[in-house]
């Protein structure tokens, strides 16, 4: 079956976002960008489903595309999940920073021209941290849904995925084609060896334009401003711990 | 306007989340009504019914959406929105789940994990691990928002709203096969006053529950963890506080071998008082805490135990 793996290039997970003076965003310049870590993850597990490695019988998946939205330089992103092992890439070019929504309809319409049995995404992206583009892309499909996995079992056109929810564990089976998305504990991606670096450079890349798509991808939110939060200051350092049950029952806490 | 909040149901109640929706909720129209889904709700509905401010709760059973299963929640929803300018749940696994599935439905662009209602159109969001607070406004006709509840008040008891029985979808293309709930008689980790949690440096999942447990019952806190202890397994994953974790925000959190990543301060710097006990005096975590112990867990908590008492 085929796997497409959508993936963000974002601010790199080490660094400390600072908002721009003039309160329009946050500043970008000379920040390291990185792959969305989720959607690493979710390119690590289409690339064990295709090997056959653990639990994933061989055979189960014959080809991975990976697919990017944004800037130019977001064919590094697609080169990385190249180099770790997917088959092919697209980017959708855009200069524009686009909603979730614009984004799973961007990716409905890959999927119509794609036909994937799965598409493997990241459940949130760093930056925005919106958590919203797979289920999205899920409703726009009429797909099932299962988000959060920590475990995915691809087997009689079904995927079991065991779901990473507020008090535990919740298991589901989604019939095929559907929508999952990952969480941390689904896997630990590789590291890309350098021969699979230079052999990821002769892999396609196509890049396409967001109009090629013919789907609305107008702002629906107005960004009013972009502000620092209330920060912290640094308190102070107790000696021991009696001191610090004495200075919690002051603060009234205990 | 008129506002529909989907309720958190536990069993034959709803979670305070549920109230701070509501607190939400009632800051855009004096007009809110509850939504609580499940089967064999009745109960749940009828706790939602007393929460003060709610004009009326609607009721929607089904054995499909027993488990709160996206494709359920979401054709049972997109079935009364017909009613609403805003919809509203909390920023739960649940909500985060099937909100952005109801808006994509709707044609809306969702609006995540709100902390502020500045007016009926424009919210305030944590972006960036919460290194960054976003002012947004929304131009679609109808608003579909999940709330961080740790940002809101609950709304009191004492309301007497009706209970109104609506259709309640079947499930979809994705079946519930089973689930693993972490049982316990601590608080929930999102509404306890005080939060212990424990980081890499416990070193094992023994050690962390010899150490952090008792810490725990004693005062009365919740437990928690860093990434680092639940991708160890040290704790289980509903433990994890942090940017893609839960947020908590106590009168108390005491930060036992964490160094304090960024991911992990966007889950808890909202608390009243923070303590950090880390025997590396640089460790970020210092940053943010109002009292710090530089010392060993091995030797601080032991030390903590005895002046509790
Ligand atoms: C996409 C993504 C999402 C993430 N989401 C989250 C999240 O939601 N929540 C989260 O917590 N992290 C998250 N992280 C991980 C985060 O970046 C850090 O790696 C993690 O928080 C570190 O956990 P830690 O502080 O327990 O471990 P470490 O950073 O290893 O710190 C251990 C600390 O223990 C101290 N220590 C060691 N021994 C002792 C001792 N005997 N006594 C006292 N102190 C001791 C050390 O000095 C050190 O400061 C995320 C990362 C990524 C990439
Ligand atoms: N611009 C984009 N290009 C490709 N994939 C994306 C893009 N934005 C979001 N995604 C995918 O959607 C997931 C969830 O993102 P979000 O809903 O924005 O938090 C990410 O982890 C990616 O897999």
């Amino acid at each position: 079956m085929k796997v497409l793996v959508p993936v963000k290039r974002v601010i790199d997970y080490n660094v400390k976002a600072r908002v721009k003076a003039d309160q329009t965003g946050v500043d970008l310049a000379n920040v390291k960008m990185s792959m969305n870590p989720f959607d690493e993850i979710a390119v690590e597990e289409a690339v064990r489903m295709k090997e056959g490695k653990e639990h994933h019988a061989a055979g189960t998946v014959s080809e991975i595309v990976v697919v990017s939205i944004g800037v130019t330089q977001a064919q590094e992103t697609i080169r990385t999940a190249l180099a770790m092992g997917a088959d092919r890439g697209l980017l959708i070019q855009s200069d524009a920073d686009l909603e979730p929504l614009a984004v799973a309809k961007l990716l409905k319409a890959v999927v119509d021209e794609e036909k994937p049995d799965l598409v493997l995404l990241g459940k949130q992206s760093i930056d925005g941290d919106n958590n919203a583009v797979g289920q999205m892309l899920a409703a726009l499909l009429d797909w099932p849904q299962a988000t959060f996995a920590g475990k995915i079992v691809l087997a009689d056109g079904k995927a079991t995925v065991t779901r990473e929810v507020d008090g535990g564990l919740q298991t589901l089976a989604a019939s095929l084609p559907a929508v999952v998305s990952v969480d941390l504990r689904l896997n630990t991606p590789r590291y890309a060896s350098l021969p699979n670096i230079m052999k990821a450079k002769k892999k396609e890349i196509a890049v396409k334009a967001v109009a090629d798509y013919g789907v609305d991808t107008a702002p629906r939110l107005k960004v009013v401003k972009v502000t620092a939060p209330p920060q912290r200051s640094a308190g102070i350092k107790v000696a021991d711990a009696a001191e610090l049950v004495a200075k919690l029952k002051t603060a009234g806490v205990l | 306007m008129a506002v529909l909040v989907i309720a958190d149901r536990d069993g034959d109640t709803v979670r305070d989340t549920t109230h701070k929706t509501v607190t939400a909720a009632l800051k855009l129209s004096g007009d809110v009504d509850v939504l609580v889904i499940g089967q064999g709700s009745k109960a749940a509905a009828d706790a939602a019914a007393k929460i003060a401010g709610v004009r009326k709760v609607l009721l929607a059973e089904s054995a499909g959406l027993g488990h709160q299963l996206a494709e359920a929640v979401e054709a049972t929803v997109t079935g009364l929105a017909g009613g609403y300018d805003a919809i509203l749940s909390p920023a739960t696994t649940d909500g985060k789940n099937f909100m952005p599935r109801i808006a994509a439905k709707l044609d809306v662009a969702p609006i995540s994990d709100i902390i502020e209602v500045v007016s009926n159109d424009t919210f305030v969001r944590p972006i960036y691990a919460g290194n960054a607070l976003e002012t947004i406004q929304s131009g679609d006709a109808k608003k579909v928002i999940t709330v961080r509840p740790t940002s809101f008040d609950a709304a009191a008891e004492g309301g007497s709203a009706s209970v109104e029985t609506v259709a309640g979808a079947d499930a979809g293309k994705a079946a519930f096969v089973s689930e693993e709930m972490v049982k316990s008689d601590r608080p929930e980790l999102g509404a306890a006053k005080i939060v212990v949690s424990g980081g890499r440096a416990l070193g094992s999942a023994e050690e962390f529950h010899a150490v952090m447990d008792p810490l725990a019952d004693k005062l009365g806190a919740a437990v928690g963890a860093s990434r680092a202890a639940v991708d160890a397994g040290y704790a289980p994953n509903d433990y994890q506080v942090g940017q893609t974790g839960k947020v908590v925000a106590p009168a108390l959190y005491i930060a036992i071998g964490i160094s304090g990543a960024i991911q992990h301060l966007a889950g808890m710097k909202d608390s009243k008082i923070i303590v950090a006990i880390n025997k590396d005096a640089d460790a970020p975590i210092f940053q943010v805490a109002d009292y710090g112990i530089v010392g060993d867990y091995k030797v601080v908590v032991p030390e903590l135990m005895a002046a509790l008492g």
